[in-house]
């Protein structure tokens, strides 16, 4: 049986730009599916793709998102608002920035019921309190009334999360659901999203930039850089032997709280330069950074191999796996 | 003689919801040299704090002292002596960089406002610094939207340095950057302090941040320093139970999908809980802890920590 959803090949054209080019990934029923990257990685768009929402511009230039049996890029928009909220639920960074200032939450929820479930009034409302509960908003016969600056940040994205999952759907895509939240309310929130996609068993595409999220809540891990996939693993496969120099660097970059490494030992490996210098048209995206770099980095981008079961890398200069001391300079 | 030393400061607002009490009695001291790590979450105070040192903030109560002089009621004339000395490193440097002067003229600012040399030794500081914090010469003809978030931060950290400070109070610098550049601006950090013997009180909710950068921590919640010890303690013994689950929530690789340590949400700062203002997201609070606000004290050399059970031994 085919994954629940399957991107392939998906390519996103502004008039002079390719944010996201050649990009395939799958997720399956009960899978989280994790696309790490960057400010400038297009793992925002892609996620705008997902859900036909992309911003004025930009377009899907080629590919095929195959979703439940459908190609959501040939679909229509009444086909699109039909699934959108009901199939495919979706939650943001900034939930403020989602919710209506001026409507109750208990009615923002409920209108998510009254377009797909066609639930209005009191049974709505019910519903709507249920489904405040299952997210574990606490007094939540109380809080139905409330307005969205009355709560706080993390019950916000709660609110979101119960909006999202009102009609049980079978992908969640979560846009860096907890980048705003702090790491006490981060935890809480991650907790829920992942016993909502044990229950509901849904397909989680979760889009973050924390390899630290990644590596605890993930199935299997998409890495991006400037648009394109540089490589893919498991979460332990990824984090004990990283295979693509980017990734390699940003592990190595990262302080760990578990690493009893100090400023007064040395100083922090760094990736130099930053995404902007990703330049050239042709060629590997990262070659301006990279410390591998050759000449026939340059010419075109390396394809992705499969150097091991279940990964794949798009670096023809990687060190094989075999040949990798174990879980070398990265263990955690 | 420490460089900074604060008493029992504190920085309330009249809001609409009552008194909120932003900073709620804190002592703090910062030797020479020394990175102190102010650490929590947001809304716990620690960034009114920083403002509240630099007197951006004025103070409701309490003492500032700085290398020995009392800055708590010095008017902004005479401050600007002291701000020569203390300098400040935001987490947005784009929103404190004025989008319509070129970096040399921002660089040059402070030295203007200092009567610092004249005008071609003003230009000679500005390109020095320039290529000190590692951006290339021809920056100071160009405007901040040309600079990327860790170059723009770089000119941050460029302006902060070119009344050759000895403090710096830093801001979250580098929470808007992605993880690629936050280790430059880090170790940029680090060599800085070690060119000029900079001492910084850094402003972090990020713990795996403050693990490599701080000399000392301090923790802080709702207001007040919970607890309070080197770097190399605080991460081995934590002894308060907000810094455990606050170490625990930490998304950690070598555990998969475990349950938040921590419930609830922190209390609005207007209504600060009786007895110890952590209780109620406690997993180990008891009645005593309802009604009595717990001390901070020593429970080791240097280590201070506020709370009732802070001698109980570590699960």
């Amino acid at each position: 049986m085919a994954p629940l959803l399957q991107v392939e090949n998906l390519t996103i054209r502004f008039p002079r730009a390719e944010p996201v080019r050649n990009l395939s990934f799958e997720a399956g029923e009960g899978e989280t599916l994790a696309i790490v990257g960057e400010s400038g990685s297009g793992k925002s768009l892609t996620a705008l793709a997902l859900m036909r929402l992309l911003p004025r511009g930009a377009q899907i230039a080629s590919g095929r998102i195959a979703f439940d049996g459908r190609d959501l890029i040939k679909l229509d928009a009444r086909g699109m608002r039909h699934l959108r909220g009901r199939d495919i639920g979706m939650i943001f960074q900034e939930p403020m920035n989602s919710l209506n200032p001026v409507m109750t939450i208990g009615r923002q929820i409920g209108e998510v019921l009254r377009v797909h479930e066609r639930l209005t009034g009191r049974a709505a409302r019910a519903r709507a309190i249920e489904l405040l509960e299952l997210v574990r908003i606490p007094a939540a016969e109380k809080r139905v009334d409330d307005y969205p600056h009355q709560l706080s940040g993390g019950m916000r994205q709660r609110v979101m999360i119960a909006m999202a999952v009102a009609c049980k759907p079978k992908l969640l895509i979560a846009d860096e659901p907890t980048t705003a939240l702090d790491v006490t309310i981060q935890a809480q929130v991650l907790d829920l999203l992942d016993t909502l996609r044990c229950e509901l068993r849904m397909a989680v595409v979760l889009i973050t930039h924390d390899l630290g999220v990644v590596a605890q809540w993930a199935d299997k891990v998409v890495v991006m850089y400037a648009g394109r996939k540089v490589e893919e693993a498991l979460p332990g496969d990824l984090f004990d032997n990283p295979l693509h120099p980017y990734t390699r660097g940003l592990l190595a970059a990262s302080p760990r709280l578990k690493n009893d490494f100090h400023y007064r030992d040395g100083a922090l490996s760094e990736i130099p330069g930053s995404i902007v210098s990703a330049g050239g048209e042709t060629g590997c995206p990262f070659r301006p950074r990279c410390a591998e770099a050759r000449a026939s980095c340059g010419h075109h981008m390396p394809p992705l191999t499969v150097p091991a079961p279940e990964r794949l890398v798009a670096c023809p200069f990687t060190v094989p796996v075999e040949a990798m001391p174990h879980a070398a300079a990265f263990s955690l | 003689m420490p460089l900074l030393s604060v008493s029992d400061l504190k920085t309330h607002y009249k809001s609409r919801d009552g008194l909120l009490r932003a900073v709620d009695g804190v002592d703090l001291v910062v030797e020479r040299g020394e990175t102190v790590a102010l650490v929590g979450e947001s809304g716990c105070g620690k960034s009114t704090l920083g403002k509240t040192v630099l007197r951006l903030v004025d103070p409701t109560d309490g003492r500032i002292v700085f290398k020995g002089e009392d800055i708590t009621m010095l008017d902004q004339r005479r401050l600007r002596t002291v701000r020569k000395s203390v300098q400040m490193i935001f987490q947005d440097p784009f929103a404190s960089l004025n989008p319509r002067h070129a970096i040399g003229e921002i660089l040059e600012a402070p030295l203007v406002v200092h009567k610092a040399g004249d005008r071609a030794e003003r230009r000679r500081r500005v390109a020095d610094i320039v290529a000190k914090v590692g951006l290339p010469a021809d920056s100071v003809s160009r405007y901040p939207h040309e600079f990327s978030g860790g170059q723009r931060q770089r000119i941050g950290i460029a302006r902060a340095l070119l009344l050759n400070p000895e403090l710096i109070v830093c801001d979250e610098p580098v929470s808007a950057l992605d993880l690629s550049i936050q280790a430059q601006i880090l170790n940029l950090l680090v060599a800085m302090k070690k060119e000029f013997g900079l001492s910084y009180l850094f402003i972090s909710h990020d713990l795996s941040v403050v693990r490599y950068f701080a000399d000392r921590v301090m923790v802080m919640y709702l207001g007040r320093i919970v607890e309070s010890a080197d770097n190399a303690t605080l991460w081995s013994d934590p002894r308060h139970p907000y810094t455990r689950a606050m170490m625990a929530a930490v998304p950690d690789p070598s555990r998969r999908r475990h349950a938040a340590p921590l419930g609830g949400d922190l209390p609005s700062p207007s209504h600060i809980p009786p007895g110890c203002r952590f209780h109620t997201r406690c997993p180990l609070a008891t009645n005593l802890c309802r009604t009595q606000e717990p001390e901070f004290r020593p429970v080791a050399p240097g280590h201070h920590v506020a709370c009732h059970f802070a001698d109980e031994p570590t699960e």
